[in-house]
């Protein structure tokens, strides 16, 4: 018996670590959907996928702040995907967002509200499916709120939360849901930033955590490691304490 | 700026490295700027005050299992090419001894294999390619199509251009798989002979111990085979040894590279030997060591290869070996090869006869040697491989290239002689 192709949907597939999160699974055999708003971006990184790995590429468009799109996006699929990762993130300047709505807004519903309008609807068809697995890329940032990010932090915190309740009502349909907080990252969002080169990892290792972590059912994964250290630490400094340090 | 070197690790040079960006096009290139590939060129043919890296730009674009046509970006690998096809039934009509370097860098050096005899060099392979020039344009050449700039950059060393995009026919094979038999020569005139008699062989290439004199100078084994038939397309991943650290510099001496030779020799007992070999260890049998390249220690090495017209290859050949069986420096393993046809590329290395190459490890000495030596190259009508070349006066190379002239003005015509160079372009007055 020929078994059915399998295939990953992956939301965010022109982010620094949906390609390196492409290039893990289909080397794993799995066929991709790469969902970007700019499907022109990636038709070269989906050929080189595709043809390395002898598997199916097919680049999607679907902007994950047009929330009326996605039900359709998703009926659209001809094969229903076994999992969803969702590597979508919107990093705004705190500064600014701070004292602009709209820049306030974009942040939440790209790290927040978007992602929560398209996994509703993937939820229940695994749900009904009984099987897949759904993994949610957050962020340390969401775990404290701190002074300089917290617009961010917010919208990924509620993420966090959101993959949690998810995580509870599905595990009883044999529908795994796992929540990823990357510490510092090199890609694209963060290239302006000056990162501490010692703890900031490469897209690749993010997606070769992602995958072991995935395939053994963890809940939350740290990544790097140290960050659940360090998080921990950061989670239990006294809120009279905290609020007055520069973090 | 960082210290740059090739695979030779001599000389060691300050460079500005920048990612090749396919969206800059112009602004890519700064004064004396050399396209960098995977660095495994022997000298400084791939050292500059700036290099364009294009290792990044390594997409898959296209391939057709049916015709086995495949398009792909300018710095993806030999071994890549290979994983990706050849379990498909697919497999490069030229490849040189190692898979590591780019299809970009395999066209600049127009390189060669054990086959070129039947098939030619790469560029054979190559249906077209597209350049970026500094000015920005942007050409597709190929044997039909901006006729000059092909013949110009297959072998041109990166100097016209930075190559982007490129389209190769492969072969079909039906094996993983090489059918190889060895055969032991006493010496250089009957490892001629069996070159002569195995000439329609596809596959064939001499090791020779370099340090053998008298009537045991030359000898070696002649390893000539083919793919199989067998539909056994499996890769097999061999594990690779790794080589961590420089070896200090007096491991490398005449007794030990004579003990080597000597062992090498006599590994194969009987005159004939036929056995079943997996293309890896038939084509690329040093990329099972990584960093071979530290075993001449710090100060690096360097090739030396050269090819004669067939009529004067014996006679050069033999007083090449015994200079050097004289000096007593050598190689590990010399290589010895014929070769077919010389193409129309304006700086190929091949030409129909035999050629010679060794590693020696940079010491005091050494370059007067290689001068000596190539004095008996020139006599004979002879030239020096530029991909492998650091140290060749701007004379020995002169006379060996009859199209430099060609080449010149090619340069000249597209303005490129103050923006693209090397340390070996300006060394020799490219």
């Amino acid at each position: 018996m020929i078994s059915k192709p399998k295939y990953l949907l992956i939301v965010g597939g022109n982010s620094d670590i949906g390609k390196a999160l492409a290039s893990t699974y289909a080397q794993a055999g799995y066929n991709l959907y790469l969902a970007c708003r700019n499907t022109s971006s990636i038709a070269t990184f989906s050929s080189d996928i595709s043809l390395r790995n002898n598997v199916s590429v097919e680049a999607l468009q679907l902007d994950v702040l047009d929330f009326d799109s996605h039900s359709s996006f998703y009926q659209n699929l001809e094969v229903k995907p076994e999992g969803i990762i969702t590597c979508v993130g919107y990093l705004d300047d705190q500064l600014v967002s701070q004292d602009s709505w709209s820049e306030s807004l974009k942040s939440i519903q790209t790290n927040f509200t978007g992602l929560v309008s398209l996994m509703n609807i993937v939820a229940s068809d695994f749900e009904k499916r009984k099987s897949g697995f759904i993994v949610g890329i957050s962020s340390v940032a969401g775990d404290r709120g701190r002074a300089s990010n917290y617009i961010y932090g917010s919208a990924k915190s509620a993420f966090s939360t959101y993959l949690s309740g998810l995580r509870n009502r599905l595990s009883q349909s044999n529908v795994h849901v796992m929540t990823v907080k990357p510490g510092f990252v090199f890609t694209k969002m963060t290239a302006h930033l000056p990162l501490p080169k010692l703890l900031t990892a490469q897209p690749k290792d993010i997606a070769n955590d992602l995958f072991t972590a995935q395939k053994k059912q963890k809940n939350t994964l740290y990544t790097k490691w140290f960050w659940k250290t360090i998080m921990l630490i950061i989670k239990y400094i006294p809120e009279g304490v905290f609020k007055k340090l520069k973090l | 700026m960082s210290s740059l070197k090739s695979w030779g690790n001599y000389p060691s040079v300050k460079s500005k490295a920048k990612w090749f960006d396919v969206e800059q096009k112009e602004h890519n290139f700064d004064k004396n700027t050399i396209p960098y590939g995977n660095g495994r060129s022997y000298g400084d043919s791939c050292l500059s005050d700036h290099i364009i890296q294009l290792k990044r730009h390594n997409h898959f674009l296209a391939f057709d299992e049916n015709t086995g046509i495949l398009k792909v970006q300018a710095g993806v690998l030999l071994k890549e090419v290979i994983d990706v096809c050849l379990p498909k039934g697919w497999f490069l009509k030229i490849v040189p001894g190692t898979k590591l370097i780019t299809v970009a860098g395999a066209i600049a050096s127009d390189i060669h294999g054990k086959n070129h005899h039947i098939d030619g060099c790469f560029s054979e392979s190559v249906n077209y390619f597209n350049i970026l020039l500094p000015n920005g344009d942007l050409k597709k050449c190929s044997s039909t199509d901006n006729t000059q700039l092909f013949h110009a950059s297959c072998g041109g060393m990166g100097l016209t251009g930075v190559i982007t995009e490129v389209e190769l026919s492969l072969k079909k094979v039906q094996s993983a798989n090489i059918q190889q038999t060895t055969i032991k020569s006493r010496n250089l005139k009957e490892t001629f002979a069996i070159f002569e008699k195995i000439k329609s062989e596809r596959y064939s290439v001499a090791w020779i111990d370099c340090l053998s004199k008298g009537d045991k100078l030359g000898r070696s084994h002649v390893i000539y085979g083919d793919f199989m038939q067998d539909g056994d397309l499996a890769q097999k991943q061999k594990s690779r040894i790794n080589i961590p650290f420089y070896f200090p510099s007096w491991t490398l001496n005449k007794l030990t590279i004579k003990l080597f030779n000597w062992f090498y020799y006599h590994k194969a007992f009987t005159k004939n030997k036929q056995a079943k070999a997996n293309y890896d260890s038939f084509f690329f049998p040093l990329d099972a060591i990584k960093n071979w390249n530290r075993i001449y220690g710090k100060r690096g090495f360097t090739q030396y290869q050269f090819i004669l017209p067939l009529e004067s290859s014996f006679e050069g050949i033999s007083q090449i070996l015994t200079q050097i069986a004289d000096s007593g420096k050598g190689s590990f393993l010399a290589v010895l090869k014929l070769y077919g046809q010389a193409n129309k590329n304006f700086l190929s290395f091949p030409m129909e006869g035999y050629s010679l190459a060794l590693d020696f490890k940079i010491e005091k000495g050494i370059f007067e040697l290689l001068d000596n030596l190539d004095k008996v190259v020139v006599q004979h009508g002879g030239r020096v491989y530029l991909s492998k070349d650091v140290r060749v006066t701007k004379e020995v190379f002169e006379k060996g290239y009859p199209m430099l002239p060609d080449f010149k003005k090619l340069r000249n015509k597209f303005d490129l002689k103050d923006t693209l160079n090397s340390l070996q372009s300006r060394r020799l007055d490219i």
